[in-house]
């Protein structure tokens, strides 16, 4: 029977995404009304997390860039957003932190974060120009592959200590936290946890629907030829140096875009949070959920993400071992990760005479 | 009539030794040239100073009047200019006719990047019929064998319907009827651009070669038809007697000799 559904379920692809979209937002509408507040808020949080590999999985899986750099970009979403959430706290005084460190008078740096409609569309628009910048210097000299990641790497550790030795202006090691009004909520409120578990799952879905839409166009098979031989598409006629860059700044946008919704959901930014280990926990979201893949990124940020939770805390020290031996084996054994291992299962299981044919390729490679 | 290519005084040294030394060649609209030499005579820098890969220390590069030396790749190939490389270097990881699109779409705006390839575009069912393709145009590139690979290359080039070709060694590491099915491929290009082959293959030179340029050691060291290169002692002492050497270990003409010899063993006895 199941076989039968999967079958007619592949002659309509159509039929396939209404479902899958049905089930999704089902699933959204009813978690709120049968998990506790705590959990709903880390659910949450493992949907910004999401978010961030949905984006780096374009810079990386389809694009070849491996970024160890894009806890920045997430940083940068989410100063910006602790900086308007710090201020309207604040009222016409100073921000808690900054008195505290005997600064005297606002920031000039601070001052347009006053108002929400800079500093949202800054949380991903300041992410973007960085990403641009950076990549249009490097990418034009053909810095890449093991020297592009250690210098985004180096990138998120000068991030991480220009933020802690800047005490005044970024609230140094302890960050930007304390808010006692989020967009006008209260923080806390359960209604205020739905609401941001909410704004969480839809950034997800537009980051989601996004990409796919990059993927599957020319340029997303652009940004593939790119990967695989960019010199190659200079000589098809195509500034391979833009497409990266363009690709770049997508991919920091969205990680500047979680970074806005981790603030108010988790209710901190600190250094800690952006620097050279969380960068890397990104990129394991994407090798341990599948790179160049759609759903990969997606698992992989919401697994990874829960068995940290879980196991880290019987075990803090154990979870890092283990999250750093799944990254090799995703990396070494299974490049597609999670997705790719499903892909491989579902054709196997499901896929009439797949089976022999399967059979057949075993015993052709045997001799 | 300026030449459609005026290459004069390129220079590219590598590591202290000169790879190109003071090149002049010209090429003229609608011209099959052909260009050979020795291993290491320069042919591919060549094609890379012109095309923008390798920056020359000296020389001009003029192409319809404009200088090539200083920009960039894709400018080049905006201008018509297309090559084809040493070893085939397609797309592995997208199909036949997306190799294509991609190929075809190199002046599109952004807008027409960002949306979804919908069908096949005339030019590409064009490509894909010149290249025998049609029926793997699904196909990922990277099944391919080596020889329809140089074709989809060369068929990526004939979306763009670029004004200068520059194909290296096209027909390396081909089966006989691959070479001339090829020549003849390339023969109908030419009605349309003017190309440039690098070629060592002398059966493939004979049966195609119109006018030839002999490269050694980084200059040209003759020009003119086949007949008058071949006579020309300066390359029978550089080139020829090399090729004879290349023949001894041409592993086409062992092939040759080895399916020769059963038929003999087996007459043997029955006469
Ligand atoms: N990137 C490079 N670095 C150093 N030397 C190089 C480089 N590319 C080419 N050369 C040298 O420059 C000379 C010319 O090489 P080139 O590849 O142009 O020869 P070719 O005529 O194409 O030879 P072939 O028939 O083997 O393809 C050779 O001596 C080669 O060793
Ligand atoms: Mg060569």
């Amino acid at each position: 029977m199941t076989g039968g559904g999967a079958a007619e379920q592949r002659r309509h692809p159509r039929l396939r995404q209404g479902a899958v979209v049905a089930a999704t937002l089902a699933v959204v509408v009813v978690l709120p009304l049968v998990v506790s507040q705590f959990r709903l808020a880390l659910l949450s949080k493992y949907l910004v997390f999401a978010v961030v590999a949905i984006g780096l999985n374009l810079a990386w899986g389809y694009g070849g860039m491996l970024s160890l750099g894009h806890g920045v970009f997430f940083g940068l979403g989410a100063y910006c957003t602790g900086m308007y959430l710090k201020l309207a706290e604040a009222g016409s005084g100073l921000p808690d932190f900054m008195s505290w460190s005997g600064v005297s008078s606002l920031p000039a740096i601070w001052a347009p974060f006053r108002h929400a409609w800079f500093a949202l569309p800054a949380a991903v628009l300041v992410p973007m120009g960085v990403a641009a910048l950076l990549g249009a210097s490097v990418f034009r000299r053909r810095v890449r592959g093991a020297y592009f990641a250690l210098l985004t790497q180096a990138l998120a550790a000068a991030f991480a200590i220009l933020l802690v030795g800047q005490q005044g202006l970024t609230g140094g090691t302890n960050g930007l936290t304390n808010f006692s009004t989020v967009f006008g909520l209260e923080p806390g409120n359960p209604r205020t946890t739905q609401i941001l578990f909410f704004a969480a799952a839809a950034a997800a879905a537009v980051a989601f629907l996004v990409v796919r839409q990059i993927v599957q166009s020319r340029f997303g098979r652009l940004l593939v030829a790119v990967r695989d031989g960019e010199d190659r598409v200079r000589f098809l006629g195509y500034d391979a140096t833009r497409v990266k860059v363009v690709a770049f700044a997508l991919s920091a946008g969205l990680a500047g875009l979680a970074g806005a919704l981790f603030v108010p959901i988790v209710g901190i930014i600190s250094p800690a949070d952006v620097g050279v280990v969380p960068s890397i926990e990104m990129v394991v979201w994407v090798a341990i959920g599948g790179r160049a893949t759609l759903a990969g990124p997606v698992i992989g940020a919401l697994l990874v993400s829960y068995a940290n939770t879980a196991l880290s805390e019987w075990y803090p020290d154990g979870w890092l071992y283990l999250q750093g031996a799944l990254f090799v084996v995703a990396v070494v054994w299974a490049p597609r990760g999670l997705a790719g291992l499903a892909d491989r299962f579902r054709h196997l299981a499901w896929r009439p005479g797949s089976r022999r044919r399967a059979e057949v390729a075993v015993g052709a490679a045997s001799p | 009539m300026a030449a459609l290519l005026q290459i004069t005084g390129v220079e590219v040294g590598f590591d202290g030794s000169l790879a190109l030394a003071g090149v002049e060649l010209a090429i003229d609209e609608g011209e099959i040239r052909f260009l050979i030499g020795p291993n290491g005579a320069g042919k591919t820098t060549l094609i890379d100073v012109v095309t923008g890969l390798t920056r020359p220390s000296n020389g001009s590069v003029r192409f319809d009047n404009r200088e090539l030396v200083g920009r960039r790749e894709h400018e080049i190939v905006a201008l018509g200019v297309g090559r084809t490389f040493q070893t085939p270097s397609v797309f592995e990881q997208l199909s036949v006719v997306e190799n294509l699109d991609l190929a075809a779409n190199h002046r599109a705006g952004i807008r027409a990047l960002m949306r979804r390839r919908r069908g096949v575009a005339p030019a590409v069912a064009e490509a894909l019929e010149a290249i025998q393709l049609s029926d793997r145009a699904d196909a990922q590139a990277g099944v391919l064998s080596h020889g329809q690979k140089q074709w989809l290359e060369i068929g990526m080039l004939l979306v763009q319907s670029p004004r200068l070709l520059l194909l290296d060694e096209p027909v390396a590491g081909m089966s006989a009827e691959e070479r001339t099915a090829t020549g003849e491929l390339i023969e109908r290009i030419a009605e349309r651009c003017t190309v440039v082959i690098v070629e060592h293959d002398m059966e493939f030179l004979r049966r195609f070669a119109r006018r030839v340029s002999v490269m050694h050691e980084g200059k040209v060291i003759s020009e003119g038809s086949v007949e008058r290169v071949r006579a020309d002692p300066l390359v029978q002492e550089v080139y020829l007697g090399r090729s004879r050497d290349r023949r001894g270990h041409d592993p086409a003409l062992d092939q040759q000799a080895s399916t020769a010899e059963p038929p003999e063993t087996t007459e043997v006895p029955a006469r």
